[in-house]
């Protein structure tokens, strides 16, 4: 993906930089609203990775108000330091697709940026979500291995649901909190992780070859290859 | 503003009263000539004359003023007075002049009636009314001075007990700005609006107080609390920097320290909601929603937890529970307070979530089957960074339940901490905690 970040921070912006290049990504660098604004209106960028607050004038929230009013649908990541439940309505209201806290690991944010690069199109709804034996029919709601029907919870179908659509991204904790329950909260303990293994127990049993995958310091990922 | 209120009555007064004695005067002169110009109609000069004699000797008050002449010449028919009154002003028929009747000199209003080959006169002497005039404006001068004196002394009055009721606020104000937040306006106990301003100024100067308490609470804590973490981290780092045998040490030690930095921004977000909660500036995010659901939420995601560890989650939850608050901020509590009955329930113990309407509100209740707190840890147990000596062992920041507390707090309800089981013999009270929120 070719990736515009705005970050005022150098050490920030270069540890981003550096990380999201070796992901694989091109990224162009602004350090201040002005000059981004700039460049995501006048180039072709698949994703933008903003702050929040920035100088010269134009910060994160101003420039992607900017950009919407111009019809540019590019997807946005806010990065900020505001922690403030507000804030991060704020973010989103002014058109942001998703908002990350400082400090943040790595690993978090380059599976947002790759989890909002390739979200699954609006127009050509799946019915059914494959990954190698598995299946996951939407209308049905049932889930199948290999022909062979498994039991799930309502929950952990939407669970299941939500790694298949990003099947081959890695998927945080966060994440899942944020998309599958639907809460911003600190669980304390590593109740996800529980969630997660009860369902790859579910569909590993009585196969040899598992799908649900834990990424080390970053969360999960669904795929077909070991 | 009451003064030249007053000032302005006396002055409609006045002229209302001094001006019908005029006009009734005029009136009556008016009728008298006209009755007389009849008189001399129906029985000529002499007649005139012997009607104005007439009215003259029944006269008794001298007020009376008449004088009939012929037009040319000198000679007086009838009347009191001597002679034709020598300013009779050429144009028009009323006039006043000064006039000698009957031995007095005196003021008068006359009226002039030509009539053919006579002239007459007919007049009130005005003496008494003068005097009249004069002593009604007498009157109305000194009632205006006593109506100007009076309002200066009232303003003057009402303007010294306003300051003397004033002074305490001022007083109260005036510390505040030079820094005594502690300061607060004394009632009078009197209950009336001064006393209100007292008590609206206080209510907030409280909450101002509790703000200021937050942030202090929060700088606290963050000198005192986060920086032993802090110091850890940065000590395990700089002893792997300079100690480490080989790269593999080096790198774990980075990666501990990692998860260190995680810890601390864990502990620092966590302090942040608990100040934002206390505070109250989260209240802008209360809407109205149902509890139940996040409630089967909670318990869905830490019945496995629980289940991990060989105990049940047991819930028992209404079928609706509208409330209105913060969504995150309820979970969150709600979570941490079974996060904390999974940690302290044995293997085999059961945990329960439950919520209810009571009477002061809506009551949800996190019980376990685990060792309880004394009284005595009970009393610290929403303080930032409390932990009972029990749960030293048991992983943990200290500030769950005073998350809890505050977001209780923040919707104008409470956190209360009970024995499970009170009469439990072998001492594993458990701990029963119990958010009530008011009804909205």
């Amino acid at each position: 993906m070719r990736i515009l970040l705005v970050e005022d921070d150098a050490e920030v912006a270069r540890f981003v930089r550096k990380g999201l290049q070796e992901a694989g990504h091109t990224v162009e660098h602004a350090t201040n609203g002005r000059d981004g604004l700039f460049l995501a209106a006048s180039e072709q960028f698949d994703m933008l990775v903003l702050d929040r607050m920035l100088p010269g004038g134009v910060d994160g929230v101003r420039l992607v108000e900017t950009l919407r009013s111009q019809g540019n649908r590019t997807p946005v990541l806010f990065l900020s330091a505001l922690s403030a439940v507000d804030e991060r309505v704020k973010g989103l209201k002014a058109g942001g697709d998703d908002y990350l806290t400082k400090p943040f690991a790595f690993a978090e944010l380059l599976a947002r940026v790759e989890a909002l690069g390739r979200r699954p199109s609006v127009d050509a709804p799946a019915t059914k979500l494959r990954v190698a034996d598995l299946e996951l029919d939407l209308l049905s709601r049932t889930v199948t291995r290999a022909g062979k029907r498994i039991d799930v919870q309502p929950r952990e179908f939407r669970l299941l649901e939500h790694l298949m659509r990003h099947a081959g991204q890695v998927v945080t904790r966060t994440m899942l909190l944020e998309k599958v329950w639907d809460y911003h909260f600190d669980p304390q303990t590593n109740v996800i992780d529980v969630h997660v293994s009860r369902l790859r127990q579910k569909l590993d049993k009585g196969f040899d070859r598992p799908l649900i995958h834990t990424v080390r310091n970053a969360g999960y990922m669904i795929r077909a290859e070991p | 503003m009451f003064a030249s209120a007053a000032i302005a009555l006396v002055a409609v007064l006045w002229w209302a009263t001094a001006g019908a004695l005029d006009r009734q005067t005029d009136a009556a002169i008016r009728a008298d000539a006209l009755a007389l110009a009849e008189r001399w109609r129906e029985a000529g000069a002499t007649g005139l004359a012997e009607a104005i004699e007439e009215r003259l000797a029944v006269d008794v008050e001298n007020e009376s003023i008449y004088l009939l002449m012929e037009a040319e010449g000198t000679r007086r028919l009838a009347g009191n007075l001597d002679r034709w009154p020598g300013t009779t002003p050429a144009e028009g028929n009323w006039f006043r002049t000064r006039v000698l009747h009957d031995g007095i000199a005196a003021e008068a209003r006359l009226y002039r009636v030509e009539l053919p080959g006579l002239r007459l006169l007919v007049g009130r002497d005005e003496s008494e009314r003068e005097q009249l005039r004069r002593l009604l404006t007498e009157g109305v001068l000194w009632a205006s001075g006593a109506v100007v004196l009076f309002a200066l002394l009232g303003a003057w009055l009402l303007r010294h007990a306003l300051q003397a009721r004033m002074s305490l606020v001022f007083a109260t104000t005036a510390a505040i700005a030079g820094g005594d937040l502690g300061a607060r306006v004394a009632l009078s106990g009197r209950g009336d609006e001064f006393d209100r301003l007292a008590q609206t100024l206080n209510a907030m100067l409280d909450r101002i107080g509790t703000l200021m308490e937050g942030v202090r609470g929060v700088s606290d804590a963050i000198a005192h609390d986060l920086r032993t973490p802090i110091a850890r981290a940065r000590a395990k780092l700089e002893d792997a920097l300079s100690d480490a045998p080989d790269e593999a040490a080096l790198r774990a030690a980075v990666e501990q320290g990692i998860a260190d930095l995680d810890g601390i921004s864990r502990i620092f977000q966590a302090l942040l909601r608990i100040a934002e909660a206390e505070a109250g500036a989260r209240r802008a995010a209360f809407a109205p929603f149902d509890l139940v659901p996040v409630l089967a939420d909670a318990a869905e995601i830490y019945e496995v937890a629980a289940e991990a560890r060989e105990q049940t989650l047991a819930t028992d939850l209404p079928e609706r529970l509208e409330l209105v608050g913060d969504r995150d901020l309820l979970l969150q509590a709600v979570a941490n307070l079974l996060d904390n009955a999974i940690k302290f329930t044995p293997a085999g113990g059961v945990v329960r979530l439950g919520a209810r309407r009571v009477p002061e509100g809506v009551e949800i209740s996190v019980a376990d089957d685990g060792p309880g707190l004394s009284p005595d840890d009970r009393s610290h147990a929403g303080e930032r960074f409390f932990r009972a000596d029990k749960a030293r062992a048991t992983p943990g920041s200290g500030l769950g339940l005073s998350l809890v507390q505050a977001v209780a707090h923040l919707h104008a309800g409470d956190l209360r901490l009970e024995d499970a089981k009170p009469d439990e013999p072998d001492g594993r009270v458990g701990l029963r905690a119990v958010i009530l929120l008011p009804a909205p």
